[in-house]
């Protein structure tokens, strides 16, 4: 813990974390010879892999369903890529907006960290919405997920992503309280850490599905 | 309806389709019961066509090739672990032996060279054996559309119109085509003396060549669980001469009922141990709108306790 | 207000699963109010219900495993007694019932009997192995062993409220779609294994970060003992493939409680997905099972041979080669699906290729013994019985990845034979012999070696006696899961194999009776060294049981086979290491937030399977409370001073002064 504010300054002077030194090696303590930052990113990509295997799992199923219409609409009658280009939009933006958000908790400049995670949020929340508004036209419309196979993989598919997002986004305010109450500890800043490989981990996932489900279904 | 296990007579079981009706049952028994009980209790390895054949010499061949190493293997184990016993004095001690480049070697190739050697049979066994290929015959196969209901099967004969439910009666010494689905959940058609066994699934048909090369009673069943009346599920395969197949089928068109849509409907309904009989008149069409799902899947069961949504009951 | 749940869906009319239900629940009441009485609760809870200690976190997995073996082997004892009873009769066990015991069965061994065994004897004893203070995420481990006895605790709860699954183990659809399983019981299932999975998932992403990063001093990943690499390739196995039975399970769960369409008849649907994607998992998951398993026998085999592991790098190699195989074969599960004659044979093939680096381990073990010293301990017992046992399992494992042999052999009691002469050959042999193992570091006791030694005998005989009937009534046609039968040749196969589950029943109360007398008899049976079995690698070096820091000093490490070096080193000069310079030590707190989430979990799963919404809102806002408020603490470790460390470690060390005086250097 006190490693962090003896660093500060040498070498690494904003503590991107490019600095050896950044976080003392604990010559005694929990046996770690790595420092607990990276054993926490390590073990967090680690959770993000099986997160992003879970998501090919539904990517496959929707692979193989996407034909299986039942006579009902396909992605073709169904998309309005404008909603989804401004929904793609959103959450890029959020990536960048947390991007900043982690680099001000780690040089503990709150108006930024504050700012920029506020920003994430209301972009968050806006993808969500849109989501939630482009599901709700679609079951008005008698084309919800029991329509047929193919609206059940997607509405999994986008639905799965979009209940992460959510998860995220309890996720940011739980930081951000954190911060309020605790300050930039070395354990919240873990966090921090692992919420924005979540948030990018998202964003990555969301170009495959903007890709596979939605300019293809258009274009088919 | 489910009979007594061990009810009245083996003839309930492996009925014969020649009994005239006027036969006691108890005489039919004691002329059936030979064959019936051979034929009930033999299994794959005593092959009654050529594709259960295949098969077994497939199955004792990979075998053989298997024990060549696995008995000296456990031999070596057993062996290994005697001698070299601690109280062992004349066995030598050799504390730092863990690396020997030459063992090594042989340590790899001959699981590997096992395993070529089987990965061949595999591969020529798969592709001589794939059940959709055509039995080489100069007879013509015989079409049978198999459907699993739940809990019996339903034998239609496209090109001779009749049906059977739990009694497939077939030519010997003439390749069967059979094309299979389901009527509701999945279930595999297995004839263990004749081979191979494929699934049988709702809306979508599976391919499947079988020939039996005697006449004789064979037993066939459902290889896949599939709910309550699972161990009901099994039928007899009576493989006649070809004349007394034909005579089989003018004997039985015209008599009994009719298979069509509305009759279908009922037999879907879940029922177990049901008795064996036969349709004097079939809808050839029938089998492709099940495939088609133009006749809906069969209903679940419909009473439980407390109800049906907390634990279901087969009804009996 | 209580959804589907009403008085009426406990079953008062079988007396079987009442009676039992009421045997267990008046043991647990005992037990609670024993340990009330006797004041052992607040014990209870500071050490071991709170525990972020991974060491008592892997001995209560390990309990919880061999609590549900009795479960899961009772149903078995019961399957065993229905069919030798069901020849051309109903035996005492109606369809609707024998359908959920062989349901309960598998789903029971493999995911709370074989998994937690397994999964426990990896985190007791890998950061011992690796020379380290903990694992990498002591909370999260914690929540994971939690949450998995959640998943047990809801399976147990089918028992007497409502139903279990009627669908196998793998709940095969369109039978596990409402529309044929209308019922609670597919429910019970999806949902106790969505929220364990969740567990086992933590687990395997705790262990492979542990395995990957925290290592003691030199401690290279070339020098790791063998069941550290077995762990990693397990957990590696885990993390990759429990999210797709995790997504599976969510797709039927949808199907049947909200109209979804992936697996059903109708609304285009597809069934084949569903075997897809569950042998995605399935297979992998055989391989989460056996490797670990490989790894103890690896340990066992070269301490009882008093030589080093025959073959090392060759073994890291078939381990690693292993892990990745394990994805490409899971077609071999359905050959008879009609998939074609190319699918059917490059699937057969790739599956036989697995079967080269499971005959250099083989081989390896073989050479292993070969010029060594062997002492027949129970645990080496265990690994001879798994070698001899194993190789019969995987030669007919190799004959089902024949696709035309599997034409005939597929979903028989072959088949079932199989499975369980590698799980339980294999599998079990090995969990029991890593018990037997490391009983004595867990408890500074060893266990009592005679009535192990029976019990093997009759778990080994038992198990021959059970299953190679099996075979051949594989053979002669007969299919698994069958309620009757009324084949007179299949009968006296069944009354044996039913006579080897009884015999399998001595094994196991013999093993309780080991348990019981060693306990009894600690003191003749103490082991105040450490060492008890002259040990190869660094769990030996520490105090049984270790403190809850493992190693006052961190170790460093020169070579494999850590230990065996350290201790030639002190042997040849007749004297230990001088004693270190003592530091103090942190350590992470003990926390409550596993149980309290499981606690939490317990009840959404339960109101989940119900359908009673608001409790499900209850639980899930229960559970994200407990993760904030872990999160709210301020101090997450405390200081153990020099001076404790100090006297703790020098207690070990004098009584490894004294035995030194007992040891020769190795010729």
């Amino acid at each position: 813990m006190s490693g962090f504010q003896a660093t500060a300054g040498h070498g690494d002077p904003h503590s991107l974390g490019h600095g050896a030194a950044r976080e003392h090696l604990p010559k005694h303590g929990g046996g770690h010879l790595v420092s607990k930052r990276i054993v926490t990113g390590y073990g967090f990509w680690i959770f993000l892999l099986s997160d992003i295997i879970m998501f090919s799992a539904f990517f496959a199923t929707y692979a193989v369903l996407v034909g299986a219409t039942a006579d009902g609409p396909s992605g073709h009658d169904l998309f309005d890529l404008r909603n989804v280009g401004v929904e793609t939009a959103c959450l890029l933006l959020s990536s960048f907006t947390c991007g900043i958000a982690s680099i001000g908790a780690m040089t503990h400049r709150s108006l930024w960290f504050y700012g920029a995670m506020t920003a994430t949020f209301v972009l968050g929340a806006a993808f969500v919405g849109l989501e939630l508004r482009e599901f709700a036209g679609m079951i008005a419309q008698g084309n919800g997920p029991s329509r047929s196979a193919f609206l059940s993989a997607f509405f999994t598919l986008v639905g799965c992503h979009g209940m992460h997002v959510s998860l995220g986004l309890l996720w940011l305010l739980t930081m951000m309280a954190q911060v309020y109450a605790k300050g930039y500890r070395d354990d919240i800043l873990r966090r921090i850490l692992c919420f924005s490989l979540f948030w990018h981990a998202l964003d990555i996932i969301w170009v495959g599905l903007f890709t596979v489900v939605y300019l293809m279904g258009v274009g088919q | 309806m489910r009979a007594k296990p061990g009810g009245p007579s083996d003839a309930k079981r492996c009925p014969h389709p020649f009994g005239s009706p006027s036969v006691p049952i108890a005489r039919r028994a004691i002329i059936l019961a030979p064959i019936i009980l051979t034929g009930c209790q033999a299994g794959v390895l005593d092959p009654a066509g050529p594709i259960g054949l295949a098969e077994k010499t497939i199955l004792i061949d990979s075998l053989a090739i298997m024990l060549a190493i696995v008995i000296p293997t456990i031999a070596a184990t057993l062996g290994f672990a005697w001698w070299f016993r601690a109280p062992n004095t004349k066995a030598r001690y050799l504390p730092d032996f863990a690396y020997s480049g030459r063992l090594e070697l042989i340590v790899w190739s001959i699981p590997l060279l096992t395993i070529t050697l089987l990965g061949g049979v595999a591969w020529i066994g798969s592709h001589d054996l794939d059940p959709a290929v055509p039995l080489p015959s100069d007879k013509p196969p015989l079409d049978v559309q198999v459907v699993s209901l739940d809990w019996k099967w339903l034998f239609i004969y496209p090109n001779q119109r009749v049906a059977s439910v739990n009694q497939l009666v077939v030519p010997a010494g003439v390749p069967i085509h059979f094309t299979l689905t389901s009527a509701s959940v999945m279930s595999t058609f297995f004839i263990p003396q004749l081979g191979s066994m494929i699934y049988t699934m709702n809306g979508m048909a599976t391919q499947l060549y079988l020939q039996a090369d005697t006449p004789g009673t064979f037993r066939g069943l459902s290889g896949h669980y599939n709910g309550d009346g699972f161990s009901d599920m099994h039928f007899d395969v009576l493989a006649v001469p070809t004349d007394r197949f034909t005579a089989w089928v003018s004997a039985t068109r015209g008599t009994g009922p009719t298979l069509n849509a509305d009759s279908y409907a009922e037999l879907e309904k879940q029922s177990v141990d049901a008795h064996p009989f036969t349709y004097g008149n079939a809808d050839p069409a029938l089998f492709r709108q099940i495939v088609t799902q133009k006749l809906p899947p069969g209903p679940g069961p419909q009473v439980g306790h407390p109800d049906v949504n907390v634990s279901p009951r087969t009804q009996r | 207000m209580l959804g589907k749940l009403t008085w009426a869906a406990v079953p008062f009319d079988q007396p079987i699963p009442l009676i039992a239900a009421a045997m267990v629940g008046l043991v647990i009441f005992g037990v609670l109010v024993w340990v009330t009485v006797k004041g052992y609760l607040p014990y209870l809870w500071h050490e071991w219900i709170t525990s972020v200690d991974h060491k008592r976190i892997g001995i209560m997995y390990t309990l919880l495993a061999m609590v549900m073996l009795l479960r899961g082997f009772s149903d078995a004892i019961m399957m065993r007694s229905q069919q030798a009873m069901a020849y051309r009769s109903e035996g005492y066990l109606p369809p609707e019932h024998y359908d959920q015991i062989f349901s309960a069965h598998g789903t029971l061994m493999i995911f709370f009997v074989a998994m937690p065994f397994v999964i426990g004897l990896m985190n007791f004893v890998v950061p011992l192995q690796l020379g380290a203070r903990d694992v990498a995420f002591p909370t999260l481990n914690s929540v994971g062993f939690w949450l998995t006895a959640t998943g047990a605790l809801l399976v147990n709860i089918s028992l007497v409220v409502g139903e279990f699954a009627r669908t196998g183990w793998l709940p095969y659809p369109p039978l596990s779609e409402l529309t044929y399983s209308p019922g609670v019981g597919v429910d019970y299932y999806l949902w106790s294994l969505e929220i364990s999975g969740v567990g086992t998932l933590l687990s395997g992403v705790n262990l492979v970060t542990t395995v990957l990063k925290i290592h003691a001093p030199g401690m290279t990943y070339m020098r790791m003992p063998m069941f550290c690499w077995t762990t990693l390739a397990a957990n590696l196995l885990i993390v990759a493939a429990f999210p797709i039975l995790t997504a599976t399970l969510a797709m039927l769960l949808l199907d049947r409680n909200l109209g979804f369409h992936f697996f059903t008849n109708t609304g285009g649907g597809n069934v084949m997905m569903f075997m897809n994607l569950i042998w995605a998992w399935g297979h992998p998951e055989v391989y989460i099972l056996i490797l670990p398993a490989f790894g103890i026998f690896s340990e066992v085999i070269a301490t009882f041979s008093r030589k080093p592991l025959f073959g090392y790098r060759s073994m890291v190699m078939a381990t690693m080669v292993i892990c990745l195989l394990s994805f490409t074969v899971w077609l071999h599960h359905f050959f008879t699906m009609g998939a074609g004659a190319d699918v059917n044979a490059i699937f057969g093939i790739a599956s036989m290729i697995i079967a080269v680096p499971t005959g250099v381990k083989v081989f390896n073990w073989l050479f292993t013994m070969y010029g060594g010293r062997v002492v027949f301990t129970p645990p080496i017992l265990w690994s001879i019985g798994f070698m001899v046992t194993f190789v019969i399992g995987g030669m007919t494992g190799v004959l089902l990845a024949v696709p035309p042999a599997d034409f005939v052999l597929h979903n028989s009691l072959f088949l079932v034979a199989h499975f369980h002469n590698v799980i339980i050959g294999g599998v079990l042999f090995g969990a029991f012999a890593g018990y037997n193992y490391w009983f004595p570091k867990a408890f500074g006791f060893r266990l009592h070696e005679g009535l192990g030694k029976a019990a093997f005998w009759c778990w080994f005989i038992g198990f021959y006696l059970a299953f190679m009937p099996l075979y051949v009534v594989g053979l002669m046609g007969m299919t698994r899961r069958m309620q009757h039968y009324d084949v007179a040749a299949w009968r006296p196969w069944l009354l044996i194999a039913a006579l080897g589950a009884a015999v399998i029943l001595c094994g196991i109360i013999l093993q309780i009776a080991q348990l019981t007398v060693s306990i009894r008899h600690r003191e003749e049976l103490r082991d105040e060294t450490g060492d008890p079995w002259n040990g190869r690698s660094l769990e030996w070096a520490t105090a049984s049981p270790p403190p809850v820091f493992n190693f006052a000093v961190l170790p460093h490490i020169q070579g494999e086979d850590a230990y065996w070096d350290i201790k030639q080193r002190a042997i040849e000069q007749a004297r230990l290491g001088d004693e270190p310079a003592y530091t103090e030590i942190e350590m992470p707190k003990n926390s409550p937030t596993g149980f309290i989430c499981a606690f939490f979990a317990t009840f959404m799963g339960f109101a989940l399977i119900w359908h009673i919404w608001w409790l499900v809102a209850v639980g899930a806002l229960g559970a994200f409370t407990t993760f904030v408020v872990f999160a709210w603490r301020d101090e997450d470790e405390y200081i153990i001073p020099a001076d404790e460390v100090a006297k703790i470690d020098r207690a070990n060390r004098s009584a490894r002064r004294e035995a030194l005086v007992h040891l020769q250097p190795v010729q």
